[in-house]
């Protein structure tokens, strides 16, 4: 029982990675009907930014005197952060989407491939193929409930990425521009002639998922300190399964799927052999698609494809 | 300005008028005569050429790994390539224009086939040549032969049928692994499996069937994918297939039969220059046949509108499932040969990062073209080999030109378009009419 709770806490810690990223690939599906496959890599590049916004706060610290206490640094890491890497977002948007609008959706899948590649290998190129080590800005604690360990990272994590998705809530419910937003996923031809532009949409959509992406890849960083640059390959892959398996364009259904997700993995880990973690885990998600084709929340609305 | 433009402009079209001039009126048999030539030139006299213009060895990939490295070696090299490449090219398709195209029009009396075989022959000669000439040459051929094949196979399900596949390295390790494990069981005395079998010599004959059945292997795996695929299309598809290949890749790493993570080795060197060319131009004829048929122009209504498909009688089911077993079996015989190739297989080289390189080949070439997808897999190919020594630049020169690629020409640089031997092999007197 212990142990099942204990799993519980680490499928929760895992989930927040996945949900949090999925929710990136969501949100530029729900709009411009396309994939941004560079999602991962920008998960990875958030990562770095962090470090180097932590490490720039750090020597700032130490430079200057002012004891800042390690958790505003965390803050305005997770925030400085999330800003910049919001560019990222933009940028790819600006270089890569736009232009292939109207293109074959499989084209703009490639274009974002190929940026996800030139981030990875730029990054190689940039700062050299040495791992770094993320700062550890708070001290690590450890609590014990009964028998459950649970770390002040941990709870700090999934609390992060709860409260961010619940100011995302918040933000697409509550203001114009999240209005803005639901209104091109709604329908993306007749929104523009209201006066709302898809060039401003397209962006802002682009730049919050990044940050997201961003704040995951610090999350990350807290929790596994070791980053390097090929690491948002396969949890991108993998959470672009969750943003499927919660319905293409779902909001609520990529975080909820992204935590299915984690739960599976670490639940399958925890009775199988671990080796055979993605085979138990992938198959219950084809057994998933098999029976529900249109994921929890998507809409069965027409699959008709551009190309 | 304006002028001086409206001058350069017209000296352009100048050059393009003569370049049109220079090359019509020659048949596709001249430009091998030329090519054989040049290789026959390259094979003689290669030493000697690049011993006098100061180059250390024979330019082994045009030139590119040389100059890339060496930049002081560049006039050296552009000699060389010009001497050795572009000299006899243009000479011999010169004065051959006129044989050549009595020949052509001989072949072209004769049926199809035959033709086709003195053109692949001709060409087979000139590449066997090239090939000889350093180990390097020969091991890049194979494998841009095995990509032609991945890529052509891809085009299959991803262009003329128009869904979204991201499984084909998940079809290429069933292949691969399925070939290894048939070959080394029976034909070869090594440590995973214990002595042959069947008698050692019988192996080079058997291949066939070996290959066979790792085509058989993938294309049974792809009806995981095919059945799903009644139901949905599209992203979900993606997913299915995605799921697919994480499962194989981590099926084959729980297998310690077939060796686990570690992966296989000892293949026996069965996979020699003349067996892939055979396997590819096999592969390119029979697909070419099968998108040409009417199977394929029900791939293309598929595509283009299922339901509507479906009402003019195109039995959709078994078109999918013809099309996703069909390109499974192409790659796993691929997958087959790209073992024997390597003579090693590990689950690592059928990852994402292969996903990537198959489906960046693809896009390239073009979708629903067989001439695209061989473009396409011979351009990056060879382009990731001579750019090999900048390095981990070249994963953004690469990429870079694909998103140009894809900005300016969002289907692929030669989409739709039909691949058809014949036109290509006729006579082309130099009157201009059908140029």
């Amino acid at each position: 029982m212990d142990l099942f709770l204990q799993n519980i806490v680490n499928a929760l810690q895992w989930g927040s990675f996945y949900a949090l990223i999925a929710l990136g690939y969501s949100m530029v599906y729900s709009i411009l009907m396309l994939f941004n496959f560079a999602h991962g890599d920008v998960f990875m590049v958030g990562s770095y930014i962090g470090f180097g916004v932590a490490t720039a706060l750090l020597g700032f610290v130490a430079m200057t005197g002012i004891p800042l206490p390690g958790w505003l640094i965390l803050i305005l890491t997770i925030l400085f952060s999330m800003f910049l890497t919001s560019f990222v977002g933009m940028f790819i948007e600006r270089v890569g989407y736009r232009p292939l609008r109207d293109a074959p959706r499989a084209s703009a899948a490639i274009t974002g491939l190929m940026i996800g590649i030139i981030l990875e290998t730029g990054n190689l190129a940039i700062l050299g193929a040495r791992r770094l080590s993320f700062p550890q800005l708070i001290e690590s604690a450890t609590y014990q409930f009964g028998g459950v360990y649970v770390t002040n990272k941990k709870v700090l994590i999934v609390v992060v990425s709860l409260g961010l998705m619940y100011l995302l809530n918040r933000f697409i419910h509550k203001t114009k521009w999240g209005m803005a937003m639901r209104a091109m996923s709604f329908d993306f031809q007749a929104v523009p002639l209201m006066g709302v532009s898809i060039n401003k949409i397209a962006p802002l959509t682009f730049a919050i998922g990044s940050a997201l992406a961003a704040a995951a890849g610090i999350l990350y960083g807290l929790a596994y300190p070791v980053l390097d640059p090929y690491m948002g390959i396969l949890l991108g892959w993998k959470a672009f399964v969750a943003a499927i398996l919660g319905g293409r364009g779902s909001i609520l259904g990529a975080a909820l799927a992204g935590f299915l997700l984690g739960f599976i993995e670490i639940f399958v880990a925890w009775i199988f052999p671990s080796t055979l973690r993605d085979v138990i885990a992938y198959s219950i998600i084809l057994l998933i698609l098999t029976f529900r084709p249109h994921g929890f929340f998507g809409q069965a609305h027409s699959t008709q494809l551009r190309l | 300005m304006d002028n001086q433009e409206h001058t350069a402009q017209q000296q352009n079209k100048g050059f393009k008028t003569w370049l049109k001039g220079f090359v019509t009126g020659i048949p596709l048999i001249c430009w091998l005569f030329g090519i054989f030539g040049a290789v026959l030139v390259e094979y003689f006299l290669g030493d000697l050429i690049s011993y006098y213009l100061g180059l250390p060895k024979i330019p082994v990939l045009f030139g590119f790994l040389t100059v890339l490295k060496k930049p002081l070696l560049i006039p050296g090299t552009l000699g060389y390539l010009f001497i050795v490449y572009g000299l006899p090219v243009i000479i011999l398709i010169k004065s051959l224009r006129k044989p050549a195209n009595r020949l052509a029009a001989f072949l072209d009396r004769q049926p199809v086939s035959l033709a086709a075989l003195v053109h692949l022959g001709l060409f087979y000669g000139a590449l066997h040549l090239w090939a000889d000439m350093s180990d390097y040459r020969l091991l890049v051929i194979k494998l841009t032969m095995i990509a032609i094949m991945l890529t052509l196979s891809l085009n299959v399900i991803n262009g003329y049928m128009g869904e979204f596949s991201c499984s084909h390295p998940g079809f290429m390790a069933l292949g691969a692994y399925t070939a290894s494990t048939i070959t080394l069981l029976l034909f070869a005395n090594d440590k995973q499996f214990g002595d042959a079998l069947l008698p050692v010599a019988l192996g080079p004959y058997f291949f066939p069937l070996a290959l066979v059945g790792g085509g058989i292997a993938a294309s049974l795996g792809a009806l995981v994918i095919a059945i799903p695929s009644f139901r949905t299309r599209g992203d979900y598809l993606a997913i299915i297939s995605l799921a697919f290949l994480f499962i194989v890749k981590s099926l084959i790493e729980n297998l310690e039969v077939v060796g686990g993570p570690r992966g296989m080795s000892s293949q026996p060197s069965y996979a020699t220059l003349p067996v892939v060319f055979i396997v590819m131009t096999l592969c390119i004829w029979i697909i070419n046949n099968f998108v040409r048929s009417t199977m394929g122009k029900a791939l293309n209504a598929v595509r283009d509108n299922e339901l509507a498909a479906e009402a003019m009688t195109v039995n959709t089911r078994k078109t999918k499932i013809i099309t996703f077993m069909f390109g499974a079996f192409w790659a796993g015989v691929a997958g087959g040969l790209f073992a024997h190739v390597l003579r090693y297989v590990n689950p690592g080289s059928f990852g994402i990062q292969s996903l990537a390189e198959i489906l960046a080949m693809l896009y390239f070439g073009g979708l629903n073209s067989v001439t695209g997808s061989i473009v396409g897999a011979v351009s990056i190919n060879v382009l990731s080999e001579a750019l090999r020594p900048l390095e981990i630049y070249k994963w953004i020169i690469i990429p870079l030109l694909l998103i140009m690629v894809m900005l300016f020409r969002p289907t692929g640089l030669i989409a739709f378009t039909e691949f058809k031997p014949k036109e290509l092999m006729k006579p082309r007197q130099n009157t201009g009419e059908d140029a």
